[in-house]
């Protein structure tokens, strides 16, 4: 349209590059960074909100999962269903939500290789927001996961006597280290050259963390040398804990070492994923 | 303008400037002076390095060896600095395909830490000044080649950077779009930014900008006005087609005598001669027309960048140009 009244835009101010460049900060605060991030995390949330089909992971496998491997191993493991309910809830979720993480790191590598990074990595702003804000719309996935999988367990007949407060504990203690997690798969994430080899190689992580656990079977009917990994893994704690808050047990050692695990994996791999990104960018 | 009291009065001023990929020394040594207010324009074919150096002065990428500052702010040890002072429009549109344009555009205002009504307000008022407004609502999928590069650049003046760089910004569109792309950027210096543009079309160069450097295998091959380097590349071409071939050799005598110059024969009949002014041509064709020779047609034809590289570096580019070029150049036809 050729006839605006109104003026376009407000006029440039007459400010001079030479005190503008003089003024400008080459840091960027605390708050800014946490601003910065959120606002990135929106932006997650925007594109989830655009490609639901992006959501088909976290709402299919735990109905799908849940469902079958609760018939399958039921019988031969707790002689019913039933019983088998209680032991093995916890587990399928804490693998479950552990397994969506992966895709943070393959959306990762997917988005990076975007035209759209280039101009993150030109505006003045935390090098680390762009990560920080995909891993933050990512815990919506583990929500989702979680919540799915609760359910369908409760359908199937599972009454946890931990009560409402023992299962939503649970739930956040799962999201929180499937969080803390996914900075491993973010770090492939940054490394990698495709999105396919960061399923690959995040997959050879993944498979023994999860199933060389407690999640499915009790530790104790496994040969010593595998039981001493089981045992010390990361992941058997972490579903002990969400057992014993579900089972009403209350908060054990295990949630502290779950958690503690958590902060380790977080303290290690988010400065290398950053570091890494940066060199990349 | 103020003249500006002292550092340096340079928008961009880089010393030296080296970035290899394995063994491809993709910039070797490039140095720059660049008049804060002014349109720079970066002339050369793909992979002469224009865009490797703009990426360096722009921070996306370290300089191997040399330095380089942006309104006297080191684009290496003062990156984030640098960043503020900067808008980034790259030769493929850097916007978020899954969103839609408003979306996109809050986000890097929110990004640049406007607040959520300010960010709404600026969006709202640079779609509707690149004519976006109509198409804010819809995801990009849909976005013609001209939308999404003029989303582009909107993102990129959010902040009102002083300093703009736009990499190829009209490669790919259409000629009407192209038109439009050149109008934006003569708003933006006149509204008192820095442009420094990379392109392969020397009209483009010569429209846009005040000072143009000739960029070639990582090396600044010639640098000065789109005038001065136009008279160090030779003159323009006059193409006549005979409506009769049996006039030829009485035409080639003519043309000898009148310019001076041996013309040559095109593949498709038509005789091409070098006119040096206006007036030469003119003489040329008033001959013609005394000597009773009719025309078919007759065409001019500006230097091309093939025809710059020849003259400026003694290889012809590496890149050819498309086909489809050839007709966006100088080329003004008229039937007689």
């Amino acid at each position: 349209m050729t006839t605006t009244l109104t003026p376009a835009r407000p006029a440039r101010p007459a400010v001079d590059p030479q005190q503008l460049a003089a003024a400008a900060s080459n840091r960027v605060t605390l708050g800014a960074t946490v601003r910065q991030s959120f606002s990135m995390g929106w932006r997650g949330l925007l594109k989830v909100r655009r490609t639901p089909e992006q959501l088909f992971d976290v709402t299919l496998q735990p109905i799908l999962f849940t469902l079958m491997f609760t018939y399958i191993f039921g019988g031969a493991i707790a002689g019913d269903v039933q019983s088998y309910l209680p032991f093995f809830i916890p587990g399928i979720l804490v693998q479950t939500v552990i397994t969506t993480s992966v895709v943070t790191g393959v959306q990762l590598r997917e988005d990076m290789d975007k035209g759209v990074f280039d101009r993150f990595r030109s505006l003045p702003i935390a090098r680390i927001a762009p990560l920080a804000g995909a891993l933050l719309a990512d815990t919506i996935r583990y929500l989702i996961a979680t919540t799915l999988t609760m359910v369908m367990g409760l359908i199937m007949g599972w009454r946890p006597d931990g009560g409402a407060v023992g299962v939503v504990a649970a739930g956040l203690l799962v999201i929180v280290s499937a969080w803390a997690l996914s900075w491993i798969f973010a770090f492939f994430g940054v490394i990698a050259r495709s999105a396919s080899s960061v399923q690959g190689i995040s997959m050879i992580v993944l498979f023994p963390l999860t199933f060389a656990s407690n999640a499915f079977v009790p530790a104790d009917t496994l040969p010593g040398w595998l039981k001493s990994f089981v045992d010390v893994n990361p992941v058997s704690h972490l579903v002990t804990a969400a057992r014993d808050l579900t089972v009403g047990n209350g908060i054990t050692a295990d949630a502290g070492w779950a958690l503690l695990g958590a902060a380790v994996v977080v303290a290690v791999f988010a400065p290398l994923t950053v570091r890494a990104y940066m060199r990349r960018a | 303008m103020t003249t500006s009291t002292g550092g340096s009065a340079w928008a961009v001023e880089a010393r030296g400037l080296v970035k290899t990929f394995g063994d491809n020394r993709a910039v070797d040594g490039i140095d720059l002076q660049i008049r804060t207010g002014a349109v720079y324009g970066f002339l050369g074919p793909n992979g002469a390095g224009k865009t490797t150096t703009i990426r360096m002065l722009a921070t996306l990428l370290r300089p191997d060896a040399g330095t380089a500052t942006v309104f006297g702010r080191d684009v290496a040890r003062e990156a984030q600095a640098v960043r503020s002072l900067i808008g980034v429009t790259g030769q493929y549109a850097s916007v978020d395909e899954s969103l839609s344009a408003t979306e996109n555009l809050v986000l890097f205002a929110r990004l640049l830490g406007l607040s959520r009504a300010d960010a709404r307000r600026t969006s709202a008022a640079l779609l509707d000044e690149f004519g976006l407004a109509e198409a804010a609502a819809r995801p990009l999928k849909n976005f013609s080649g001209g939308m999404r590069r003029r989303l582009d650049l909107a993102a990129s003046l959010i902040a009102q950077p002083p300093l703009i760089f736009l990499d190829e910004p009209t490669t790919g569109l259409d000629p009407r779009t192209r038109l439009q792309m050149w109008d934006t950027v003569r708003r933006l210096v006149a509204g008192g930014s820095t442009v420094l543009l990379t392109t392969q079309y020397l009209d483009e160069a010569d429209q846009l900008a005040d000072r143009i450097a000739v960029i070639d295998r990582g090396q600044l091959a010639a640098e000065g006005t789109g005038a001065e380097l136009k008279a160090s590349v030779g003159t323009s071409r006059l193409q006549i087609g005979l409506a009769e071939a049996a006039d030829e050799p009485e035409a080639l005598r003519i043309a000898r005598s009148v310019l001076g110059v041996e013309p040559t024969r095109a593949p498709d009949g038509r005789l091409s001669a070098p006119v040096p002014t206006a007036d030469s041509a003119g003489d040329l064709l008033v001959a013609l027309r005394s000597a009773g020779i009719p025309l078919h047609d007759i065409a001019v034809q500006e230097p091309t960048l093939d025809e710059v590289f020849l003259t400026l570096t003694g290889h012809a580019s590496a890149a050819p140009a498309p086909a489809e070029d050839a007709q966006d150049r100088d080329l003004e036809e008229a039937r007689a």
